[in-house]
């Protein structure tokens, strides 16, 4: 056992952390807090680091990557989250869209597809949840139709990060509605300039508005651009969201190491917060279940460098972070007391903007119910509770939602 | 960079895992639970043949010199199979001491004896019901010999030397005192977990040997360096009494079907697994500092006292649960899960005691938080 890095991790460490600290200056000024002013900064980082072959680290190097081995990934972003920088269009390209076209798409589209996403010219979606379809995501009802070689989608979907700003999008649609609910789902990536295509806004708890509905009126889609078999597409959505455990990470926002310095400073009681037990009673709580995700990940990095494939086990990271943020902004906000509802100082803002962004945290890309069944079914082995629809033509399955 | 213990240290943890099976260890606890033994002379001579109470004496003094990472894998199987035995004073506290702070003479009496599991050594620290601070001893070290009473003192009826806080003229420091020579006594305590023995001891001028004047540091480094071992046997523990649940779980029909469909129990279990997986990464950590003797070492190892005591309880006490009213006889294993989380999580302080320890570790470094 050996936390200290290997004299070659420790060289790739020191290249990392001499070219970003040469090259994160190069970003433009942020021209005001836009969100196009954020992406034109995100867009510009990007570019720097493909130039340089720092982009899409666990890439081929042949669309644009870097071959980088897990643990380089790992050491990457390591140095990379000392600076504060314009990241968070990527993810689904990157982390995602990229990973699935890889395995599914046709060469000629891998060539034409895959740079422009790792230089961050191009930015993709994913179009999965429908209003009636979110945890269980195989009972999604967007309907495509085949006519000749194009097909015809028409429906709607839900909590599409960022379908405003991107160029393209990957999308799973029901092609046959007496087939069972896994059995009939088929899988494309499309234009989202297409016609027909509507995108509106949802503004979230936070006041933010990252995600959107997407309406499907008779969209074309080409039939090469179909990934996987016809009604095969659940094993393709399957794994994009094995992908997805592995862009998911922690939460962003108010964690220990924010709210440890701020009970240095903040009065409570007479006495600075820290020095009072009940804070530092939490504050303990909220150091392990840091530390313990800390090393869980490394934990789980030496298992990926030594060939073993990213497993359900990483379902605890968002757990965990995402329930910690919220107590922590929670706690933390009670520590201002009846100050802590007026946005007029810088922590207290963080801390509002962590109770209004944790709720969000807890459902995206699994609710907290989720991932528990997934560790207790695809961890521990423990059986699927009985499902009334299996086996059931599609069609034929209750609703809550009848068109 | 790597975070797991190599192969040799996996294959001598299976190699305890299958001894303790073997042995039969949990029926063990059982009987010494229920019977008038105060430990398993038994399982405790087959851990001695296995070379475990040699693991971290250098070979010069009669040991087979490994390190504490090889300690860490086997305290986790011993707290899987809540062995009866003193292990933990013996190799965890007395052993330690000895080889941190005794003279080459000590050493050499004492450490071939320890290895070779012939004396059972053990810590008499704590005096009242509450933990113990620089002001609160009163035993006292007066011209080569103990007077004062020692309370709860874990094996302290199985142990044949115990090392003991004392006030000397400036200050605390640690005195080795045998426990069959003049002027001690002990009273062996009925206990929370009868699986462990413990005892209180009276010492009126008992003949002691001096270890070190800075008692008190050498005390607070102790329970960084056994915080760690102490929070592999809870990990060990908990997993075992998680993995009783999920099994139980999966055998037991109810309204038609195995319990463990029903998502109350999967995500009970879930639970389980995600505090342990906590516990587990922060020993790891902990492991590492405890080999090294890393400077991190005061937070690394609350960090993992404070992360398994909690696994254990919540592992323990949702095992009974799981298990419905059989988990509350009696005659079902998982109270004995439930009695030993208890007790490791009193052995050696308090959540209290450690969480405070933690920020105050915290506070002091310049770690990156």
């Amino acid at each position: 056992m050996d936390f200290n890095d290997t004299p070659e991790e420790a060289n790739f460490r020191k290249e990392v952390s001499d070219w970003l600290k040469e090259n994160v200056k190069k970003i433009p000024e942020a021209e005001d807090t836009s969100e196009n002013s954020s992406l034109a900064r995100a867009r510009a980082w990007m570019q720097i680091k493909h130039e340089s072959g720092w982009a899409c680290l666990h890439w081929p190097k042949e669309y644009g990557g870097r071959d980088a081995t897990a643990m380089e990934r790992v050491i990457y972003s390591q140095e990379e989250s000392k600076y504060r920088l314009p990241n968070g269009f990527y993810e689904i390209g990157q982390g995602m869209a990229g990973p699935v076209m890889m395995m599914y798409a046709t060469e000629e589209q891998k060539e034409k597809f895959l740079p422009p996403m790792a230089n961050g010219k191009e930015i993709w979606c994913q179009l999965f949840s429908e209003p009636g379809a979110g945890s269980d995501l195989a009972g999604i009802k967007t309907k495509s139709e085949l006519d000749g070689d194009t097909w015809t989608v028409n429906g709607q979907k839900v909590w599409t990060s960022g379908a405003h700003y991107s160029d393209y999008g990957i999308l799973i649609t029901r092609s046959d509605f007496s087939a069972p609910k896994h059995k009939g789902l088929t899988y494309f990536f499309l234009d989202m300039k297409s016609p027909g295509i509507e995108i509106r806004p949802i503004k979230q708890i936070n006041g933010g508005a990252n995600f959107n509905e997407v309406y499907f009126n008779d969209v074309k889609i080409p039939d090469s651009q179909r990934l996987g078999e016809v009604g095969e597409g659940w094993g393709v959505a399957l794994t994009t969201l094995m992908n997805e455990r592995l862009a998911v990470g922690d939460a962003g926002g108010v964690d220990f190491k924010e709210i440890f310095e701020f009970t240095k400073t903040q009065d409570f009681n007479g006495d600075v917060a820290v020095k009072n037990d009940a804070v530092r009673e939490k504050l303990a709580d909220w150091y392990c279940e840091y530390s313990g995700l800390k090393y869980t990940k490394m934990r789980r990095v030496s298992a990926l460098s030594k060939g073993e494939t990213p497993g359900p086990e990483a379902s605890i990271t968002k757990i965990v972070s995402a329930n910690k943020m919220q107590d922590i902004a929670n706690f933390g906000m009670d520590l201002i007391d009846s100050s802590s509802i007026v946005p007029d100082q810088s922590f207290g803002s963080a801390l509002q903007a962590g109770l209004l962004g944790a709720p969000l945290l807890r459902i995206a890309g699994g609710t907290d119910e989720i991932l528990r069944n997934i560790i207790a079914e695809q961890v521990l082995g423990m059986p699927q509770d009985i499902r009334p629809d299996k086996g059931v033509p599609f069609n034929e399955i209750p609703s809550g939602e009848k068109n | 960079m790597n975070f797991e213990f190599s192969d040799e240290q996996l294959i001598m943890k299976e190699e305890v895992r299958k001894l303790l099976d073997k042995e039969n260890s949990v029926k063990r606890n059982r009987n010494i639970l229920e019977g008038e033994e105060s430990f398993d002379k038994d399982l405790w001579d087959s851990l001695v043949s296995m070379g475990l109470t040699a693991i971290t004496i250098p070979e010069e003094f009669g040991g087979i010199g490994m390190g504490y990472l090889e300690l860490c894998v086997v305290a986790e199987e011993l707290g899987r199979a809540i062995a009866p035995v003193p292990f933990s004073s013996s190799v965890y506290l007395a052993t330690t001491l000895i080889l941190d702070h005794a003279n080459k003479d000590l050493k050499e009496s004492y450490l071939p004896r320890l290895a070779s599991g012939e004396i059972i050594g053990t810590l008499a620290h704590t005096e009242k019901s509450t933990h113990p601070t620089p002001d609160s001893i009163e035993t006292t070290y007066d011209g080569g010999s103990i007077t004062g009473n020692k309370a709860v003192v874990p094996d302290g009826d199985i142990a044949d030397f115990t090392i003991v806080s004392a006030k000397h003229d400036s200050g605390i420091g640690l005195y080795l005192v045998d426990l069959n020579s003049s002027g001690v006594s002990k009273e062996t305590l009925e206990t929370f977990d009868p699986s462990r023995s413990h005892s209180n001891i009276s010492f009126d001028k008992a003949p002691a040997i001096e270890i070190t004047k800075d008692g008190w540091g050498a005390i607070e480094k102790l329970m960084d360096q056994s915080a760690v071992l102490f929070a592999f046997e809870q990990i060990g523990g908990a997993e075992a009494a998680m993995t009783m649940a999920k099994d139980y779980a999966q055998g037991r029909f109810a309204f038609g079907r195995s319990i463990a469909q029903f998502q109350a129990i999967k995500h009970k279990i879930a639970d389980m697994y995600i505090a342990l997986q906590l516990a587990k990464s922060n020993c790891y950590f902990g492991a590492w500092a405890l080999s090294n003797d890393a400077a991190e070492l005061p937070t690394a190892a609350a960090t993992a006292r404070v992360s398994s005591t909690k696994a254990f309880y919540e592992c323990s006490k949702e095992n009974i649960q799981t298990h419905g009213g059989m988990g509350a006889t009696w005659e079902f294993d998982c109270h004995l899960f439930y009695r030993r989380s208890r007790l490791l999580a009193a052995n050696i302080g308090s959540q209290g005691i450690w969480k405070d320890k933690l920020i105050t570790s915290l506070e002091k470094s310049n770690l990156p938080a």
